[in-house]
């Protein structure tokens, strides 16, 4: 196995800590793992986007041509990354915040409304767990508890009271991305 | 010279009851290179003096600039440090954090402490490093030959001066003592001279302040000024070049304490007289 | 061993300064090496450690040269126009001969340039930096363990030959994360005697200083000659490199630190289109495998230097191959890593190339 991923938004969505919450319990796992940010004044609301490459064997570049999979929380991002996702990959972009939904036919694309999702969870901050919940629905690649090992590391102790509430998150997401998409209905 | 008489003649002299001075163990026995009438050799000698009585030498640590006291380890027989131009307090903050239980101490001239390194200065005062720092002041670039620098006074001549020091493009000189007194890092500041035995006493006696301060760890740095000449740059005798730092010197550049312990003494510089 | 940890190489850098029985630290923020500052701030004096946040890179330089001159273990870190600031006092640290560790998170540049990754400071890292003859022996990682590793590696060497020891990292390596395990180091049993030449105070009778100052000319040369013949044995005795699936290669490519991964990744492509190449990272850049480059160029057909700069180590391999054969380049610059499909296309282009010459001249 070898999963390679772009997760890019806006600073504030979460997009950094998604990555590092998937780069952990990819070592909680036994994997090897790569978490690569974009840093520097793009953090401070600008687009942020990470790379997180989980392999069974050890990665080599951490700098990469294309994706297997895309989590795509902003339109600029969208009209960055679309073409680096792999033929075949996935693509899974939040329903709220895309207003050009990607065109492409060769790659599955999954809209997912977190936003209102996290709202109906009554914590907006939980719109990334769902979104990686519903990454993890369409590739299983790491188990949620290994994600709920990962979060008791990557949240600071005080913020352990919320771990409940971002494993309803990942099991929504989960959900989620399993239902059919509109595309696939038509 | 092996000549029977004299040497008993010598002998006699050298008798313990005839001693009027003697040079303290942490002096070295080198004959020293800086110019008839200088004041370093003079302020040298107190430090080490200062060391010796306070029984100290065994864990002083002094850091030399650039300037004409750039060979100071040559004289001073304790651990030295040679630093950058400018970058003495940096060095002896570096000494200092690793080693607290030494004594540090720093020994710049006024190009290297008020011009160069300014920035170093007034950061490692704000820092309140316990540390010595002993700033010799006499208005000039000495080792590079006179130029001049940011303590000469207005209309002072120096090889980049020759007109004297004109405030319209040159500024006006640095009084770095009553700039740092009000620091709270500062913990004493003081301005001496070494002109006359009275003037030497009296730095002695701040020294061993300064020094006693970092030993009992008062916090914060004791910065010891000494008004000197230099005959040499000022392009006169060593006696001219005192009677110029009594007539002009010192009515811009006030001896006497400045901070004591947690109190400004003189918070503003008015009188001209001592 | 340590339990893996997931940490940014700045972070793993930190950690394994304190671990390596670092005394003093001091530094003076700048991106994209800040974590290491703020990391050190957090846990380095509740270690017993000496952490000061200097005025400047200046000062912070000019504390290393007193408190290392003091016999301590001591590092500083920075980014490249800070360590460009710090190059008076690394030749002053290089004459006077004090160990010492320094960090340079490499940004994009020249100027403010950028605080993206860049390996544009080679230069400056390997022939020396500041003024005067000397040399900074330079480690150039290329992931978050070395990061850590090279640290042990780097107080050790600062230490056996009284000299300042660079990490050549930059801002990708400083900011991506990656599993770490620190291992069991005791730096009781690296302890070097320093009483011969550190400045503690002479209670041991023995009086010390220290200088870069030496006013006479033939003793000015003595110095250098000294210092030149210290160079020459770390040539000898500390040159460090890899190479993958260098043996068969008929084009050899060569680049360091975050670069050498990118080529990796290049190499396995290229080789699943069967052709053969490999790959050779320096891993120490000063001393550099001179010998090894040298070696390989009576082996294989041409190589290629990959770095992100306009081509400065490149110069450095076309010294080592001496003509022998051609050494190509493929750079980027201004912050931006090249990417294992720009620079599978250039090796495309340089194997089909020597192929097709390789033909013509039949």
């Amino acid at each position: 196995m070898n999963e390679e991923i772009i997760i890019a938004g806006f600073g504030g969505q979460g997009v950094l800590s998604m990555g590092m919450t998937l780069a952990y319990s990819g070592m909680v796992e036994g994997k090897e793992v790569v978490w690569m940010p974009s840093y520097g004044p793009e953090m401070r609301g600008g687009t942020a986007n990470c790379t997180v490459i989980v392999s069974d064997n050890k990665v080599s570049s951490p700098i990469i041509n294309d994706y297997d999979a895309a989590i795509i929380l902003n339109q600029p991002s969208m009209d960055k990354f679309e073409s680096a996702v792999k033929p075949g990959g996935v693509l899974l972009y939040e329903a709220n915040n895309i207003i050009n939904p990607p065109t492409r036919t060769d790659i599955s694309v999954f809209e997912i409304p977190a936003n209102m999702e996290a709202v109906n969870l009554q914590n907006k901050k939980t719109m990334n767990m769902i979104m990686l919940g519903s990454y993890l629905g369409v590739k299983p690649i790491i188990p949620i508890d290994s994600i709920l090992k990962a979060l008791t590391q990557v949240l600071p102790e005080r913020h352990h009271h919320l771990i409940p509430l971002n494993e309803k998150a990942l099991r929504r997401g989960m959900e989620l991305s399993k239902l059919p998409t509109e595309k696939e209905e038509a | 010279m092996s000549d029977p008489i004299l040497e008993g003649v010598q002998c006699e002299l050298l008798n313990e009851m005839n001693t009027v001075w003697e040079k303290t163990d942490s002096l070295m026995d080198t004959p020293m290179h800086y110019c008839p009438g200088c004041g370093h050799s003079v302020v040298h000698r107190l430090i080490m003096e200062v060391v010796d009585e306070l029984d100290i030498r065994g864990k002083t640590v002094g850091v030399a600039p650039v300037g004409c006291s750039v060979f100071a380890y040559n004289y001073l027989n304790v651990d030295m440090q040679q630093a950058a131009h400018g970058r003495a307090t940096a060095v002896a903050t570096g000494i200092k954090r690793v080693l607290p239980d030494r004594i540090v101490f720093t020994y710049q001239g006024d190009g290297d402490l008020a011009a160069i390194g300014t920035g170093e200065t007034i950061h490692t005062i704000n820092r309140g490093e316990n540390i010595v720092i002993i700033f010799i002041n006499n208005g000039i670039y000495g080792m590079t030959g006179g130029q001049m620098a940011p303590t000469t006074l207005v209309g002072g001549k120096t090889s980049t001066s020759v007109f004297g020091r004109d405030t319209s493009t040159h500024g006006y000189p640095l009084r770095i003592a009553e700039m740092i007194a009000p620091l709270p890092g500062a913990y004493y500041v003081t301005r001496q001279a070494v002109i006359s035995a009275k003037h030497v006493r009296k730095t002695k006696k701040a020294l061993t302040i300064a020094f006693k301060n970092q030993i009992e760890g008062k916090g914060g740095v004791s910065f010891v000024e000494v008004i000197s000449n230099c005959p040499s740059g000022w392009k006169m005798t060593p006696l001219q070049s005192n009677k110029w730092l009594e007539d002009e010197i010192f009515s811009f550049y006030e001896l006497g304490d400045i901070k004591v312990p947690a109190k400004i003494k003189k918070p503003e510089i008015t009188s001209t007289e001592q | 061993m340590s339990e893996k940890k997931l940490m940014k190489g700045n972070e793993a850098l930190a950690e394994a300064s304190m671990r390596a029985g670092m005394k003093g630290y001091f530094g003076y923020p700048i991106t994209p090496q800040s974590e290491l500052l703020e990391y050190l701030s957090v846990h380095f004096e509740r270690r017993g450690g000496a952490f000061v946040q200097a005025e400047s890179e200046i000062a912070a330089i000019n504390m290393v040269y007193g408190a290392a001159g003091a016999g301590e273990r001591v590092m500083t870190s920075t980014s490249s126009p800070g360590y460009s600031l710090m190059q008076e006092g690394i030749s002053y640290i290089a004459c006077a001969e004090l160990p010492c560790l320094l960090v340079n998170v490499v940004r994009g540049g020249p100027g403010l340039g950028t605080i993206q990754p860049s390996q544009g400071d080679y230069f400056q890292a390997v022939k020396g930096g500041g003024h005067g003859d000397y040399k900074v022996i330079v480690l150039a990682p290329n992931s978050v363990q070395e990061m850590a590793d090279f640290v042990y590696d780097g107080f050790d060497l600062a230490d056996k030959y009284r000299n300042p020891v660079l990490i050549l990292s930059d801002g990708a390596l400083g900011q991506m994360m990656e599993a770490v395990t620190f291992p069991d180091y005791n730096p009781e049993d690296h302890l070097v005697d320093k009483s011969a030449w550190a400045t503690r105070g002479n209670e041991q009778g023995i009086r010390n200083f220290i200088t870069s100052l030496h006013i006479q000319t033939e003793r000015m040369e003595e110095i250098n000659i000294g210092l030149q013949q210290k160079y020459e044995e770390i040539q000898m005795k500390e040159v460090r490199y890899e190479t993958v699936k260098a043996d068969d290669a008929e084009l050899l490519v060569v680049a360091f630190g975050l670069s050498s991964r990118v080529v990796h990744k290049a190499v396995d492509l290229a080789r699943e289109e069967g052709m053969k190449v490999g790959l050779l990272r320096p891993i120490t850049l000063f001393p550099f495998p001179k010998t090894e480059l040298s070696y390989f160029a009576d082996r294989v057909n041409n190589m290629l230097v990959v770095e992100m700069n306009a081509g400065q180590m490149v110069e450095d391999v076309r010294l080592a191959v001496n003509g022998k054969i051609p050494v190509e380049f493929y750079g980027r610059m201004g912050g931006i890593i090249p990417t294992p499909g720009e620079i599978l296309e250039k090796i495309r282009g340089l194997y089909q190339l020597h192929n097709s010459e390789e033909v013509a001249n039949v």
